[in-house]
């Protein structure tokens, strides 16, 4: 090795650096690749032994079968539950950090008692939630699921929306007060214009948190706002399973969070360590 | 900050306002039913039953006999302590393998990070398709290397379930991992890992001493969080087994949904539910501790 020149063993090592990302890219992505795939795959194709590695036409009769039954709907479902909760949350958890940025309310106390919730294993929660629900006639509705996914949201929107609205310089508020704004106003037209960036990141992984729920809607769900990832569990069978189902609603449930990921990359890292890194 | 608040009396309840909503809501789906449940834990409400008078610890004593919990507690654990490490040190390598310039390196990265924004739910039927035993492209790999016809069934043979799921497991979240840490990483001042490298200092000296000190506070917040999601699994686990063979890999999580939504034991998923609770807030508090998180 020494006996090779700088630049060679430069060289030689930076190929062997591309050639392990570029096993461990196709070793990542494969399951991706393959599910996809099924869902293009005519059932003589996915019932081929041994497995046929790339389909040879695309065709989309699994998605048609979908859209024919009314399956695909759940996909709709989500996309309700999920944008509508997330703007909710939002709205009520932003103010909310900005009350303990800047007013300091509860002090420390609240704000821990808050992102302690986050904490908390659905699980623990669900059993009398459900009660709850049923007591209430909130179960298989819009609105149940909408207050559940909004108030599950909160503790990481305010913890996260806290961090961004630290950053607001404290000048640009006052000089707004000085003018005779309202507080309403200063929150309005300073401090959500200045955390625009941090709401649009935040929002996104809020957004993901409820499109990838599963137990509370397996629970809280019937027949009328069944989302997405229960009707991909209704096609597990004991001994068969519907792998064209399967595949093409995955991959419904999928394509709308690889586009929001794709325009959002660069607040991923801050997103999914909850500050953790700042960027 | 209280300056600005001072000279705007008309506004002193402006703060409280824009905080009631959301503490309102928590207070509604997180308290709740906490209390909810640690009243109907002192009961004994089942499916048969509607016995509403106080049972003292009756549930939490049947706690202490029922051996599927905590057998599904060590299913839990078991899947966290060889899952978590693991996630740790491949996401670590892979870090490493980035740092540096690499062609096409964004490309890479996007394309890394997919298994972690999928649902998990979606990731645990993926598996499922994939670990089929005739038509799944795993046991025809595993043929190939093998040189003769295997067929494992992955989500069925008990020796082979936890290596299957943990294979998912790590699949979707070692990403997660890789994202926060390299970004750790990049963050490190370069002038000190050099400087320990002109010295001499070996590449473990150099991070133990310098690297890992400047990356632990974000290495710890990401143990945590993966720790807690890993300790109440149960989206991936439902796709892949449904907590069978059996109840083979029934975790704490499965199990409490079964005692609740199967067998309608109110009253005992409740103490459940608590000891659940209970657990958490001790490993929890321990572990931020112990990670220098809190002084």
């Amino acid at each position: 090795m020494s006996a090779l020149p700088f630049h060679r063993r430069h060289a030689t090592r930076l190929a062997m650096r591309y050639l392990v990302a570029l096993i461990l890219v196709v070793i990542f992505v494969f399951p991706v690749y393959w599910l996809f795939i099924i869902s293009f795959k005519t059932p003589d194709e996915i019932f081929a032994f041994p497995p046929v590695w790339y389909p040879n036409s695309i065709q989309f009769a699994n998605y048609a079968v979908l859209f024919k039954d009314g399956d695909a709907a759940t996909v709709g479902n989500s996309l309700i539950l999920a944008s509508v909760s997330t703007f909710f949350a939002m709205i009520l958890g932003t103010i909310a950090a900005y009350s303990l940025v800047r007013f300091k309310t509860g002090g420390e106390n609240l704000a821990v008692w808050i992102i302690s919730q986050r904490m908390m294993p659905p699980v623990a929660i669900v059993f009398p939630l459900f009660l709850l629900y049923v007591w209430m006639g909130w179960v298989d509705t819009y609105f149940g699921l909408i207050l559940l996914y909004t108030a599950f949201s909160l503790p990481y929107v305010i913890w996260m929306m806290r961090g961004y609205i630290e950053d607001i310089p404290l000048e640009l508020e006052e000089s707004a007060l000085v003018d005779g704004c309202t507080r309403w106003e200063v929150l309005w037209k300073v401090v959500l214009p200045m955390a625009r960036s941090g709401l649009f990141a935040t929002a996104v992984f809020t957004f993901i948190f409820a499109w990838n729920d599963f137990l509370f809607a397996l629970v809280l769900t019937r027949t009328e706002v069944t989302t997405y990832t229960v009707q991909v569990t209704h096609y597990f069978g004991g001994q068969s399973n519907f792998w064209a189902k399967i595949a093409a609603m995955s991959v419904l449930g999928t394509i709308p969070v690889f586009f929001t990921v794709a325009i959002m990359q660069r607040y991923l890292v801050r997103g999914i360590s909850m500050g953790a890194v700042k960027g | 900050m209280p300056a600005i608040a001072a000279h705007h009396q008309p506004d002193r309840n402006f703060k409280y306002w824009i905080i009631a909503p959301a503490v309102f809501l928590l207070l509604l789906i997180g308290l709740f039913p906490l209390i909810y449940s640690l009243v109907v834990s002192f009961m004994r409400i089942d499916m048969m039953d509607t016995d509403t008078s106080f049972a003292g610890l009756y549930n939490y004593k049947q706690l202490f006999k029922d051996s599927r919990l905590w057998w599904s507690l060590a299913h839990t654990l078991l899947i966290t302590v060889i899952a978590l490490p693991l996630e740790l040190v491949l996401g670590l390598a892979m870090a490493y393998l980035f740092l540096e310039k690499l062609p096409s390196r964004q490309i890479f990265i996007s394309l890394l990070v997919l298994p972690t924004i999928i649902s998990p739910i979606v990731a645990g039927a993926t598996w499922r398709l994939l670990f089929d035993n005739k038509y799944g492209p795993i046991n025809q790999i595993i043929s190939w290397i093998a040189g003769q016809r295997v067929d494992a069934l992955w989500t069925i043979n008990p020796s082979l379930v936890y290596p299957a799921i943990i294979f998912c497991e790590i699949w979707q979240w070692t990403p997660f991992m890789f994202l926060i840490l390299l970004a750790a990483l990049s963050n490190v001042d370069k002038s000190q890992t050099e400087a320990a490298e002109i010295d001499g200092a070996s590449f473990i000296r150099t991070f133990r001493y310098v690297v890992l000190p400047a990356i632990w506070p974000v290495m710890a917040i990401a143990i945590l969080i993966r720790g807690l999601d890993l300790f109440r699994i149960f989206d991936i686990i439902w796709a892949l087994t449904q907590g069978g063979p059996g109840t083979k890999t029934e975790t704490i999580s499965i199990y409490a949904y079964v005692q609740g939504f199967k067998q309608f034991e109110t009253s005992y998923t409740a103490a459940i539910a608590f000891l659940v609770i209970f657990l958490l807030t001790v490993v929890c508090t321990w572990a931020i501790r112990r990670m220098g998180l809190v002084k």
